[in-house]
């Protein structure tokens, strides 16, 4: 058994992908950043099932230390990092200002990145490790009002793509997992007419999302790196 | 993390050990040795610093170690980033 890291874990896909961690052998450090009810009810749910996790609280912004700690203290080294914590901000690029921009650049990708680097001192050091960063689907598509989420998912992907081929040879994986319209708090509202355009015509479920994470994370996933796997009802098809 | 004084012999000792863990041969760990040489590459170099950092309290940055070439810069490095 080893610790796996999920930040933004305290709803919707975070939760999901954190349960599904669990019932995978994972000892799971559930992030939250201000919703630690939301967190502690996905740390119960894990424990009812027969998990191990911990809530872990604090902003993915102010730097990796104050996560992994608390969790490799309980736990042991951190083995597989789940980034999927994530803001918007929408509104279109002739309208966004500075801060909009940067916070959604910073909680999305940099922050991202400074988990990582973390991460993969274990990992390397253990010859085994799993980085997985939720993307998305805009990113490598367009989608007016989301120049900055793009740009940073867009940017998840490419940095998935390098760190994956620095450290293939220490067995540790790095893949991103693109979602399309997932049914979560996110996406409330907006649901009826981006079905339409889904070819599975439907949408996603969080529970989609963290099967596909779970088996990336996985021993069977093992020749799988620098990929992105895309969750999207046939949408990037 | 240690806070043992860091004398040469024992850099050049966990130096020469984080070296051959990441695949450098024993016998080719000389001060004049390059990384080149002994086939160590960045990520080689950056698993050694995690070691030295462990076992000598000593933190290389990248930019550190974008520097030294050779075994003996490493040590030297250290001794200089200890006193």
């Amino acid at each position: 058994m080893s610790a796996a890291l999920v930040t933004g874990a305290s709803k919707g896909i975070g939760a999901a992908v954190a349960k599904e961690l669990a019932a995978d052998g994972w000892q799971v450090g559930v992030n939250y950043n201000s919703d630690a009810a939301g967190a502690e009810a996905t740390v119960a749910a894990i424990k009812e099932a027969g998990g191990e996790a911990i809530a872990v609280g604090g902003d993915v912004t102010d730097g990796p230390d104050g996560l992994f700690a608390p969790l490799e203290e309980r736990f042991g080294p951190v083995l597989c990092l789940v980034n999927n914590a994530g803001v918007t901000r929408d509104n279109i690029a002739l309208s966004l200002d500075d801060e909009e921009w940067d916070v959604v650049l910073q909680t999305n990708l940099t922050a991202a990145f400074k988990l990582t680097r973390r991460a993969l001192k274990g990992m390397v050091r253990a010859r085994h490790g799993r980085v997985i960063n939720i993307a998305s689907v805009v990113g490598p598509r367009a989608n007016a009002g989301q120049a900055n989420y793009a740009a940073a998912k867009a940017g998840l992907i490419g940095f998935t793509k390098t760190v994956a081929a620095e450290v293939a040879r220490r067995n540790v994986t790095v893949n991103a997992v693109a979602p399309g319209f997932i049914d979560t708090g996110m996406t409330e509202g907006l649901l009826e007419t981006a079905v339409e355009h889904i070819p599975a015509r439907r949408a996603g479920t969080p529970q989609d999302v963290a099967a596909a994470v779970r088996f990336l994370a996985s021993d069977a996933a093992g020749y799988v790196t620098g990929t992105t796997l895309f969750v999207d009802g046939g949408m990037s098809a | 993390m240690s806070t043992e004084t860091v004398t040469r012999e024992r850099a050049e000792e966990v130096i020469a050990e984080a070296l051959a863990d990441v695949g450098a041969e024993r016998a080719d760990i000389t001060p004049d040795a390059t990384f080149e040489a002994l086939d160590v590459d960045s990520l080689d170099l950056a698993e050694v610093s995690q070691v030295i950092e462990e076992q000598l309290g000593v933190r290389l940055g990248g930019k550190d170690v974008a520097q030294i070439k050779t075994v003996g810069d490493a040590v030297d490095l250290v001794l200089a980033r200890a006193s």
